[in-house]
C-alpha cells in the first residue's frame, strides 16, 4: 500500500515540518515497515517557463534554440522535442535541476549556450504506465493559464510524498488512507476528520426498478446503487495524481472513482453498465464448466468453489476478483450500477490465486469493515454526482448478514503487564487506546475496551496487548531472562559426536541441497522405493527428494574434480526420503591422498575407507558387533568386486566400496550408513574389564587356503576352535606367489592366548593351537604353512 | 712380578688406552686367566703366612685400582660410542611431516553447534523434528488454516497435498506440546533445515532456522521482557557485544503480539551501509507470545501457561560469523572453501 501525503491531508492535519521519512521510520516502529519514503516525483529545480523565440539551431535539422522566460529571468535554451515552439508555457529544468535520467548542467549544445532543459513529462520519472504518447515524443504544454516562474510540480499536482509499506496480511484496515490516517492519528495523537458523503437523489427509487438475489452463505453483504446521465470524461488533476501516487493508472472519471474510493475507504467497488446488465443481480456459486470473458477480454473456465455475480442469463462478473466484459463501462455508457460487498476472503483468495491477484482481491482475502461498504457507496454516489454529473436515484438495494457494532474486549490493567513484563501505568494504557481511537470504560481492575469494526484483526484480548506494547513501545520494556523452573535440557549429541569424530578422522564436512533431479535418485542404491516428486519444484534439476546422502555427495566431488581439487574426503550427516517418511544417514566420499608425507603419503583404497567405517562403528560402541558381508544386489554404481554390506547384529545398515569404472574414472571410495537402522541396535554403558592378572601367550601360524576364501570366514572358524582361551586374532600377513599355487593365497594370523583365572600352561595352550590348525585344515580345506 | 712393577706397568698401560676394545684387551692382560695380577695372586702359596695378609691386600689394591681405572674409562668410551651413533642419526627437523588429512567442520554446523550450546547451558532441550511435515503441524496447528492469508509469507514445496517440506521449524513447537501433554513447562529450541520455494541472490530454497519455544504456568509470568532478554543474550553472543535490538510490532499467526526484531548493522554498527540499506538495522528474527489458539490447539490450557516463541535464520549468522561474503558458497562445498574450517573455534 502506497501512503499519498496529499490524499491522507484530507482527513488528517500531519504536521508540515514532520518529514516524509520520519514517518515512515516511526510507521516502522509501530509495525509497519516500508520501503521507500520520499517525493513521489523526485526533481529539485523545476519552474513553469514560457517560450518567447524558437528559432532553428543553425548546425541542427532537428535543434530549436528557444528563449524561455523564467519569470525571474529569459533563458536560452536549446531543445530538441518537434512541439517547441514560440508562446506555449512549459517545464524548465533550471541549471543544476535533479532529475531521474541526471543533473541538468547549462553548457553548449552545438556552439549554442543551453541554460537548462525544457522538459517532457517521461523525463519528470514517472511510471512508464501512466505515460500517454505525448507525454513521451515531445515536451509537456501546459495550460495558457499557468504562472511562469511559479513551481512546476506544484502546478501539475506531483509535489506529493509517498510512502510504499510493506504491510503485515492481518492490517487489512490499513490497504486504505482513511485506516492510514487512523494509524497516524495513533502515532502523533491527531484527529481523524470526517469523510464528505453529501449528495442529493432523484426521486425514481432503485427499488422499483431493480433487484438484488444472493443465493450464496459467501456473499454476507450486498449493497447496490444505480446512477443515471453518467458523463463520461477526463477525471479532475487532483483524482489522477492521487491515484498515479498511489500506483494505479487513472483511465476516465468513472472508473477512477471505483479506484479512487477503493483506496479512500479500502473497500472495493464495482460499477456496471445498467442498460447492458439489465434489472437485477444474482450472487451464485459458479456452475462446474461455467465461462465467463472477464474484462481483460481473457475467457475463464469457473468451477463451483467460485462466486459469480450473475444476471438471469449469465455470469457478468468474478466476485471479489474481476468484473465480466460483457456489462463493462465505456465511453459511451449512461447509466450505472455499483456494487458494494463483502464476499468470502478464502474463497476470493482461491479464486483470485486461479484467475489473478488484483488491488480488490487483496483487500477481500483481508477482510472488510462492513461500515465502510456502506461509506464506499456513498462516497462512490457523492464523488459521481460532483465529477460525472450523475443523477442519483433514491433509496439502496441491500443485503445485509454482517454486525458492524464495537466489539467489547475486557482487559485487565495487570494482565497487560504480565505478558509484557511491563509496568504500565493504568492512565497510560487508557491513553494508548484513546489514541488508537477506541473508546474504553475504566475500571478499577480492568478496562473495557470498544474495539471499532475497522479493526478486524483485533479479536482476542492479546490483541490489545500487542497494540499497547506497539503504541507504548517495546524500547521502553526493559529485558529480562526467565527464571528456571522445572527443566528437562535433555540433548541428544550423537550426530555432533559422529561430526567430531569424521572431522579428526580427516574429512571434510559438505552440506548439500536435499532436492534433487528424478534421474539420479535411484543411484548408489539396490534400495526398491517410490521417490517422492514435489508437485511444483522451482526448475526440473530439483523436483525431487534425494534418498541417498551419497549422491549428493557424488555431485560435490564432480564439482570439485570440475574444479581441479583432487584430494578430497568429504563427508555429510542428512536426511534421506522415501515414502512420506525420512532416515538421518552418513555418507562419505574418498579419492587421492589420505596421508601425506615425504615418504609416506598414501592414497586412497578400499582398506582406508573401511577403516573410517570401523572407527566410526567402534566409536559409536559397535566393537565386534559388526561385519563386512559381500551383498547379493550390488549398486550398478559400485565396483562389483570391491563392495561390502556392512552389517550389524544382522542387519544391513550401509554399504562401503569402489565406485564402477563405468561411474568415475578415478578410484573414489565411498559409504553410506543409515544411522536410524543403525540406531535401532541399542549400545550399552561404558563398562570397567578386568584386566587379566595372568601373562598371555602369543603364537603365530599361517595356512594355505584358496584364494576367493575371505579371511572372514578363516577367523570364525579359529574363533569357534580357541574357545575362552582365544582373546584376539590379528592377521598380519596375506602373501601369493612363490611357493603357493596360483589359486591359492596364504594368510597368516597372530594368536593370543590368556586365562584370568590363571597362569596358561604350554601343555594347555598348545593343546588348544593344535585343535584350530585340525579345525581350520578339515573344515575349510586349509593347509597350515610351515613357517 | 712385583707389586711395583706391576703398578707401575698397570699405570702407563692405562694411559695409552684408546677404546673400548684395547681396554677389553687390557683386562684380559691383567685379571684374565694367565692375566699379571691373577697370576701375581697365585704367588699368594709361596709367601709366609704371616706376610700372607699384607700380600692379599696388595693384590685387591691392584684389583680396585684396575676396576675403578676400567669402569671409568669404560664409561667414557660407551658415552662417546652413543654420541657418534646420535649424531649419525642427525636429520633435517624441518622437512615436512606425515599426517592424514585435516578435517573440517561446516561453518553452518559450527554456528549451530554455538547456538546450541548457548541454549542448553540456559537450561533448554534441543529437539529434532521431521524436514518431510504435514501441513497440519507446519500450519493448522500454528493458527494458520487452509486460505489464510499469511501463507502467502511462504511459499512451500508441497509432495501431496498433505505432506510438504517444512518451511519453518515452529512446526516442532506443535510435536514439543503435544509430546508434553499439555502438563511440562517446556524449554527448547530446534535447530534444522527449511526450504521455501524461492531462489535468489539472497534466499537460498533450502536454509536454516533455529525455533525457540518457553511455555510455563501462568504464574511464573514468563513475558516480553523475557523474551527480550533472552534474544538479546542470544545476538549478543552471536553478533558481538555492542549489537542493539529493536522490536517492530510484527503479525505471525502463531504468536499474539508478534514482534520483528532487528540488530544493529553488524557491518557497519549502525551508521548505515548498503547491506543495511541506509537504515542502520538488520531484520534478523521474528518473535512473540505464544498465541491462545496455538496453546490450546496443542493441549495447553492457555489460561494456566503462556509463554514466548521465536525463530531466526542461522545461514546469515554463519556468514556474519566466518565473514562469508556470498551465501551460495555455503551449498558450494568447494573443498578449498570447506577446508578452511578446520580448527577450534575461539
Amino acid at each position: 500500500m502506497i501512503l499519498s501525503r496529499n490524499f491522507v491531508k484530507d482527513y488528517i492535519d500531519l504536521p508540515e515540518k514532520l518529514d516524509i521519512k520520519t514517518i515512515g521510520e516511526d510507521m516502522t516502529r509501530i509495525g509497519n515497515e516500508y520501503d521507500y519514503a520520499g517525493k513521489f516525483v523526485d526533481c529539485t529545480k523545476l519552474v513553469i517557463g514560457e517560450i518567447i523565440s524558437c528559432e532553428m539551431h543553425p548546425d541542427s535539422d532537428h535543434l530549436h534554440v528557444c528563449k524561455v522566460n523564467v519569470g525571474s529571468e529569459v533563458l536560452q535554451i536549446v531543445c530538441g522535442a518537434p512541439n517547441a515552439r514560440e508562446g506555449i508555457k512549459v517545464i524548465v529544468a533550471l541549471d543544476g535541476a535533479i532529475l531521474p535520467g541526471g543533473t541538468i548542467k547549462k553548457g553548449q549544445i552545438r556552439g549554442a549556450l543551453s541554460n537548462g532543459m525544457i522538459c517532457s513529462i517521461a523525463e519528470l520519472g514517472l511510471d512508464n504506465k501512466f505515460l500517454k504518447k505525448e507525454d513521451k515524443e515531445g515536451i509537456a504544454e501546459l495550460e495558457s493559464s499557468a504562472k511562469v516562474g511559479e513551481d512546476a510540480l506544484k502546478y501539475l499536482g506531483l509535489d506529493d510524498e509517498i510512502v510504499d509499506f510493506d504491510l503485515t496480511p492481518d492490517r487489512g484496515d490499513l490497504l486504505s488512507i482513511l485506516g492510514m490516517a487512523y494509524e497516524l492519528g495513533a502515532l502523533y495523537d491527531l484527529k481523524v476528520k470526517d469523510m464528505d458523503l453529501k449528495y442529493n437523489e432523484i426521486s425514481e427509487n432503485i427499488n422499483d426498478s431493480f433487484k438484488i438475489d444472493i443465493k450464496t452463505d459467501n456473499c454476507k453483504l450486498f449493497l447496490a446503487k444505480k446512477l443515471v446521465n453518467v458523463e463520461i470524461k477526463e477525471s479532475p488533476k487532483f483524482i489522477k495524481n492521487r491515484l498515479m501516487a498511489c500506483g494505479i493508472r487513472p483511465i476516465n472519471n468513472v472508473v477512477d472513482i471505483s479506484n479512487y474510493v477503493m483506496l479512500e475507504t479500502g473497500q472495493p467497488l464495482h460499477f456496471y453498465d445498467a442498460d447492458r446488465l439489465g434489472d437485477e443481480l444474482i450472487v451464485r456459486m459458479a456452475n462446474n464448466d461455467e465461462k465467463l470473458t472477464t474484462l481483460d477480454t481473457l475467457e475463464r473456465n469457473l468451477d463451483e468453489n467460485d462466486i459469480v455475480i450473475a444476471t438471469k442469463k449469465e455470469a457478468v462478473g468474478l466476485a471479489g476478483v474481476m468484473g465480466g466484459l460483457t456489462t463493462e463501462v465505456e465511453s459511451d455508457t449512461k447509466n450505472i450500477v455499483i456494487e458494494s460487498a463483502i464476499f468470502d476472503g478464502v474463497r476470493v483468495r482461491k479464486t483470485s490465486k486461479k484467475i489473478v491477484r488484483s488491488e480488490a482481491s487483496n483487500r477481500f482475502e483481508k477482510g472488510l469493515d462492513p461500515k465502510r461498504t456502506y461509506m464506499a457507496i456513498e462516497r462512490a454516489c457523492a464523488l459521481l454526482e460532483k465529477y460525472a454529473n450523475a443523477k442519483i436515484l433514491k433509496g439502496m438495494c441491500k443485503y445485509d448478514k454482517t454486525i458492524s457494532d464495537d466489539k467489547l474486549i475486557d482487559i485487565e490493567y495487570k494482565n497487560i503487564n504480565d505478558v509484557l513484563g511491563s509496568n504500565i501505568s493504568k492512565e497510560e494504557i487508557i491513553n494508548v487506546f484513546n489514541k488508537l481511537g477506541f473508546n474504553c470504560d475504566a475500571k478499577k481492575e480492568y478496562v473495557t475496551v470498544h474495539v471499532p469494526s475497522r479493526r478486524l484483526d483485533i479479536t482476542i484480548k492479546e490483541d490489545l496487548i500487542e497494540e499497547v506494547s506497539r503504541i507504548y513501545g517495546v524500547d521502553n520494556i526493559e529485558g529480562r531472562l526467565p527464571v528456571i523452573g522445572e527443566i528437562n535440557n535433555y540433548y541428544d549429541n550423537t550426530i555432533r559426536s559422529i561430526r567430531h569424530k569424521m572431522y579428526n578422522l580427516g574429512l571434510n564436512e559438505t552440506l548439500s541441497y536435499i532436492l534433487v533431479n528424478d534421474k539420479d535418485v535411484h543411484k548408489f542404491t539396490s534400495d526398491e522405493f517410490k521417490e517422492l516428486r514435489l508437485l511444483d519444484p522451482i526448475t526440473e534439476e530439483r523436483n525431487t527428494l534425494r534418498y541417498s546422502v551419497l549422491q549428493s555427495l557424488f555431485k560435490v566431488y564432480e564439482y570439485n574434480k570440475a574444479h581441479n581439487n583432487k584430494n578430497i574426503s568429504i563427508f555429510e550427516i542428512g536426511k534421506g526420503f522415501f515414502e512420506m517418511s525420512e532416515n538421518q544417514k552418513i555418507a562419505a566420499l574418498m579419492t587421492g591422498k589420505y596421508s601425506l608425507g615425504l615418504n609416506n603419503e598414501c592414497s586412497v583404497d578400499f582398506y582406508i575407507i573401511k577403516g573410517v567405517v570401523e572407527e566410526l562403528l567402534d566409536y559409536l560402541g559397535y566393537e565386534n558387533r559388526y561385519s563386512f558381508v559381500i551383498p547379493n544386489n550390488i549398486p550398478k554404481e559400485f565396483h562389483p568386486f570391491q563392495v561390502s554390506e556392512i552389517n550389524v547384529n544382522g542387519t544391513v545398515v550401509g554399504i562401503v566400496g569402489k565406485l564402477h569404472p563405468n561411474t568415475v574414472k578415478d578410484d573414489v571410495y565411498v559409504f553410506e550408513i543409515n544411522l536410524d537402522k543403525l540406531f535401532e541396535k541399542k549400545v550399552g554403558n561404558m563398562k570397567y574389564k578386568e584386566i587379566s592378572k595372568y601373562p598371555s601367550i602369543e603364537k603365530d601360524l599361517a595356512f594355505i587356503v584358496d584364494k576367493d576364501m575371505t579371511s572372514d570366514t578363516i577367523i570364525k572358524e579359529i574363533k569357534k576352535s580357541g574357545g575362552k582361551l582365544l582373546k584376539e586374532i590379528k592377521i598380519f600377513d596375506v602373501y601369493t606367489g612363490e611357493n603357493i599355487d596360483n589359486n591359492k593365497k596364504s594368510i597368516a594370523f597372530n594368536l593370543v592366548f590368556e586365562d584370568n583365572t590363571k597362569t596358561l600352561t604350554d601343555e594347555e595352550v598348545t593343546n588348544v593351537f593344535n585343535r584350530i590348525i585340525n579345525d581350520v585344515e578339515k573344515k575349510l580345506s586349509a593347509k597350515l604353512r610351515n613357517m | 712380578m712385583k707389586y711395583e712393577e706391576i703398578k707401575k706397568l698397570l699405570e702407563m698401560d692405562l694411559k695409552n688406552i684408546n677404546s673400548i676394545g684395547e681396554l677389553n684387551k687390557l683386562k684380559v692382560k691383567y685379571l684374565g686367566k694367565k692375566g699379571v695380577i691373577t697370576e701375581l695372586s697365585l704367588e699368594i702359596k709361596n709367601i709366609p703366612n704371616e706376610e700372607k695378609r699384607e700380600f692379599g691386600q696388595k693384590v685387591n689394591e691392584l684389583k680396585t685400582l684396575f676396576n675403578n681405572e676400567y669402569n671409568s674409562k669404560n664409561e667414557i668410551f660407551k658415552l662417546e660410542e652413543l654420541n657418534k651413533k646420535l649424531e649419525s642419526e642427525k636429520i633435517d627437523v624441518t622437512l615436512p611431516s606425515t599426517k592424514i588429512r585435516r578435517g573440517s567442520i561446516h561453518p553452518l554446523n559450527r554456528t549451530i553447534e554455538e547456538i546450541e550450546d548457548l541454549f542448553v547451558s540456559m537450561g533448554y532441550e534441543v529437539i529434532d523434528g521431521p524436514e518431510l511435515e504435514t501441513d497440519e503441524f507446519c500450519f493448522e496447528r500454528l493458527n494458520l488454516p487452509d486460505g489464510h492469508p499469511a501463507r502467502d509469507m511462504q511459499d512451500s514445496f508441497y509432495i501431496t497435498d498433505k505432506y510438504l517440506l517444512r518451511t519453518q521449524t515452529s512446526a516442532v513447537q506443535a510435536r514439543t506440546m503435544l509430546n508434553y501433554e499439555g502438563k511440562k513447562p517446556i524449554r527448547m529450541i530446534c535447530i534444522g533445515k527449511t526450504y521455501r520455494r524461492e531462489d535468489d541472490a539472497t534466499h537460498s530454497h533450502q536454509f536454516n532456522q533455529v525455533e525457540g519455544l518457553v511455555i510455563d504456568r501462568k504464574e511464573n509470568n514468563v513475558s516480553l521482557a523475557d523474551l527480550k532478554g533472552t534474544l538479546e543474550v542470544f545476538m549478543k553472543k552471536m553478533l558481538g557485544e555492542n549489537t542493539k535490538l529493536r522490536f517492530r510490532p510484527s503479525y505471525f499467526p502463531f504468536t499474539e503480539p508478534s514482534y520483528e526484531v532487528d540488530c544493529s548493522c553488524f557491518k557497519c554498527g549502525g551508521k548505515g551501509c548498503n547491506l543495511c540499506k541506509q537504515t542502520g538495522w538488520i531484520e534478523v528474527l521474528g518473535s512473540g507470545i505464544v498465541h491462545p489458539n496455538v496453546l490450546k490447539m496443542n493441549g495447553y490450557d492457555p489460561d494456566e501457561w503462556g509463554g514466548f516463541a521465536f525463530g531466526t535464520g542461522i545461514d546469515r549468522l554463519a556468514m556474519f560469523k566466518y565473514g562469508i561474503p556470498d551465501m551460495r558458497y555455503l551449498y558450494q562445498n568447494d573443498v578449498r572453501f570447506l577446508e578452511q574450517f578446520d580448527r577450534k573455534d575461539v
